[in-house]
């Protein structure tokens, strides 16, 4: 049966699984947009900036593992998606962008709307299409979920022109597997690299495992906690790897890093074996490179070869799939305590109690830490939280601690404010039975919150929790620290927030004082037929610590000043 | 030190921008970079110099693994291989100079590939080295142009870079003194 082009590409998306796109109509995506009607089986939300799209898309992938869909037109709507396809590269997210394109006869010419969108995204994607014949689109869409998907998984663009969209041919879907000449299959480690990797675990005193992003990825959440088990080696974890091993563990410490507790970080640096289990050593998980974990020996297992030896040099780098090679190693591990090595790290986790912002007396004061630990409380700690980047972001890293995968959705390799609240409506959309959060500062909600009609019109159930500090808080927080107090762009007006809230027809709630918390979460719950937004007007000049400053070695924090409590007071 | 390598990968358009952009993105500092057919219609093959050290080389095979049109990244710097690279040069004589040149060229095993009235084009094939000397010598003779290929390598025998090669797990190839 003869097709267009446009048609095909409907009938691809589907056999890949698609039901629900985030996209934004244009002349040159028009026809994609008319075949669109043809197929009732696909959802198409309707975003009100190209931007919200993909990052609605990299949420709804984030949340469920699957190929995240965001459509655009040429020109200004493909620009508009580059932050969002960059969020998704950096944190890896499978996820496809479809954008229109000029006819092929006028490619080159500065037509209207006319980007080099394919060159535009080549740094940012994992691989990218332009589609100049009709006949090239079923094998292009395959290649492109294929590529999203597989591997180390991260985003993929395809570009066609509307002359291809219009263009007819006859429809032919392939039985066989896609084949990608350069693609190599990295699966199991090799034998010797687990004799290896088993004799330098059998010589470690201090073995330490940093858990990233790459454990979630690959699905090795179960093998994680067997080999944690039977070793009983503590897990320190990256942003993006919470979730990965249930925080309430007595052998998960939580975070590491540049706001990771101390005891987090003194253990890496104390470690005499760091496992790193699909984790890059990010500049932010670091500090300076020179005196990082200097007494360590160090195994790297990632799937992406290059991430290998990037940063950080490694004793033993095992390319490969983190699960498969679990398995391979779990049959051979010996029962180990490393009793004083727990001991030695408990004794620097108890030091954290006396400098807890948790344990701060609250006086009139509300703290967003407060807020988001009680959001924990109240809510039962099981919700999908998505979160904005700053201050906020850093202390639900702290303050929220997650007992399954795939429940913290934040952009951590990028740090793109704005993606809190629109990757909210995708993962809530993907997952319509969960409870989700999206936890957002005054700054980046302002960034996207176009979206709210978008939310409103889809009926989306997303609590919006805005830590409103009337400041770019971070960036505050830097200038008080290496800037001399000189507080410059950083004090922010907003809106009413709540009257911005009744323009949509939004239900509303601003919380001034702690107490008020609790009664936030049941106003929430009582409103399920859309978003629900509550503004926490917070402390103004309140920091993240602990904090390692840029280049400083991991060990040397800036710490809260002691808190003055009942326990220290008796002391 | 200088790495080389032979990348085989997909004849498509954009493949070598890909390359190349990849190359300025990791901040790779290559030295010389030549693409041309092979004995695969649908392949290209790229042949890659880079300055310094061997985890750097380790660093762009890896990379450039990450892009799915390539096929095949082999290093020639550790095994067996011939180089060569080939340079025109268009030399200013005069009546005096010219059979200094052809002398030069002589001892070189460089051609002569064209002759005017006040300069000739001299061509070479060698090894990087060779051509360097040789431009040297002519420099004082006076060069008005010249141009060069970048090199090509090719592995000796049974060192053969085709997609038959077939898979060969990345790894460190550092871990055998660990224990």
């Amino acid at each position: 049966m003869k097709l267009t082009g446009a048609e095909i590409l409907w009938e691809c998306l589907i056999r890949e699984g698609v039901d629900l796109v985030f996209g934004y109509p244009g002349g040159a995506i028009l026809p994609a947009y008319d075949a669109m009607t043809k197929y009732p089986q696909v959802h198409h939300v309707l975003v009100r900036h190209e931007q919200g799209a993909a990052h609605m898309a990299d949420g709804y992938a984030r949340a469920t593992g699957k190929v995240g869909v965001a459509v655009a037109t040429s020109g200004p709507g493909a620009t508009n998606l580059v932050t969002g396809i960059a969020t998704a590269m950096l944190d890896s997210t499978p996820m496809v962008c479809i954008t229109g394109q000029v006819p092929t006869g006028v490619i080159g010419s500065d037509a209207f709307q006319e980007t080099d969108i394919t060159g535009i995204t080549l740094p940012i994607t994992k691989h990218n299409y332009l589609v100049v014949d009709v006949e090239d689109i079923v094998h292009t869409i395959r290649e492109a979920f294929y590529l999203a998907r597989s591997g180390r998984p991260g985003p993929v663009l395809v570009d066609i022109p509307k002359d291809v969209q219009i263009a007819t041919t006859e429809f032919d879907y392939p039985d066989e597997p896609v084949t990608v000449p350069g693609q190599r299959p990295v699966g199991e480690a090799l034998q010797d690299e687990l004799d290896v990797m088993l004799e330098m675990i059998s010589q470690s005193n201090r073995p330490l495992i940093l858990g990233g992003h790459g454990i979630t990825l690959s699905g090795a959440e179960r093998e994680l906690l067997k080999f944690v088990e039977k070793v009983q080696v503590p897990v320190a974890l990256t942003l993006l790897g919470k979730g990965t091993m249930p925080e309430g563990h007595p052998l998960c410490l939580g975070m590491m890093g540049m706001h990771g507790e101390a005891h987090v970080n003194l253990a890496i640096q104390e470690a005499d074996l760091l496992l790193a289990f699909g984790m890059r050593f990010d500049d932010r998980v670091t500090g300076d490179l020179s005196t990082y974990a200097q007494n360590s020996r160090k195994i790297q297992i990632d799937i992406d070869a290059s991430e290998i030896n990037k940063n950080v040099r490694v004793d033993l780098g095992i390319t490969g799939d983190l699960r498969q090679v679990l398995n391979q190693v779990l049959p051979r591990l010996k029962n180990t305590d490393h009793r004083e090595w727990h001991k030695l790290i408990r004794g620097w986790q108890e030091e954290r109690h006396s400098r807890d912002i948790y344990n701060l007396e609250e006086g009139d004061k509300l703290y967003a830490a407060h807020v988001i630990r009680d959001l924990w409380k109240y809510t039962g700690g099981d919700c999908i939280v998505v979160t904005d980047v700053g201050q906020h972001q850093m202390w639900e890293a702290q303050y929220y601690p997650h007992e399954r995968p795939r429940t913290l959705i934040t952009s951590g390799g990028l740090g793109t404010m704005g993606f809190g609240f629109p990757a909210a409506i995708g993962a809530r959309m993907g997952l319509p039975h969960e409870e989700v959060w999206a936890i957002v500062g005054d700054g980046g909600f302002q960034m996207t919150m176009a979206e709210l009609a978008t939310a409103v019109e889809q009926k989306v159930s997303v609590n919006i929790a805005i830590m409103n500090n009337r400041y770019l808080g971070m960036v505050r927080q830097w200038q008080e620290f290496f800037y001399e107090e000189r507080y410059h762009a950083t004090p922010m007006a907003s809106p009413d927030f709540c009257k911005l809230a009744d323009a949509y027809n939004i239900p509303s709630m601003r919380v001034t004082a702690r107490g008020e918390v609790s009664k936030s979460v049941d106003f929430a719950r009582s409103h399920q037929d859309g978003p629900v937004l509550i503004e926490y007007v917070v402390e103004k000049h309140d920091i993240v610590y602990p904090m390692v400053p840029t280049g400083a070695a991991l060990h040397n924090m800036i710490r809260r000043p002691r808190a003055v409590t009942a326990s220290s007071e008796k002391e | 030190m200088k790495y080389s390598m032979s990348a085989l990968f997909e004849n498509k358009p954009g493949v070598l921008n890909r390359v190349v952009s990849l190359f300025r993105r990791r901040n790779f500092n290559i030295d010389s970079l030549t693409v041309g057919r092979t004995e695969i219609p649908d392949l290209s093959r790229m042949t890659i110099l880079i300055e310094g050290t061997e985890a750097e080389a380790r660093k762009v095979e890896k990379s450039l693994y990450k892009l799915p049109n390539v096929v095949q990244v082999e290093h020639l710097h550790d095994k067996p291989s011939v180089t060569r690279d080939l340079a025109l040069i268009k030399v200013e004589v005069d009546g005096q100079k010219r059979p200094e040149v052809m002398q030069l060229c002589d001892i070189f095993r460089a051609r002569v590939v064209d002759v005017a009235q006040s300069s000739v084009i001299v061509e070479i094939t060698g090894e990087e080295d060779k051509i360097e000397s040789f431009i040297e010598l002519l420099r004082n003779i006076g060069i008005i142009e010249m141009v060069r290929t970048g090199i090509v390598a090719m592995g000796r025998g049974q060192h053969t870079v085709t997609p038959a090669n077939g898979y060969r797990k990345l790894g460190t190839k550092t871990y055998k003194n660990v224990i």
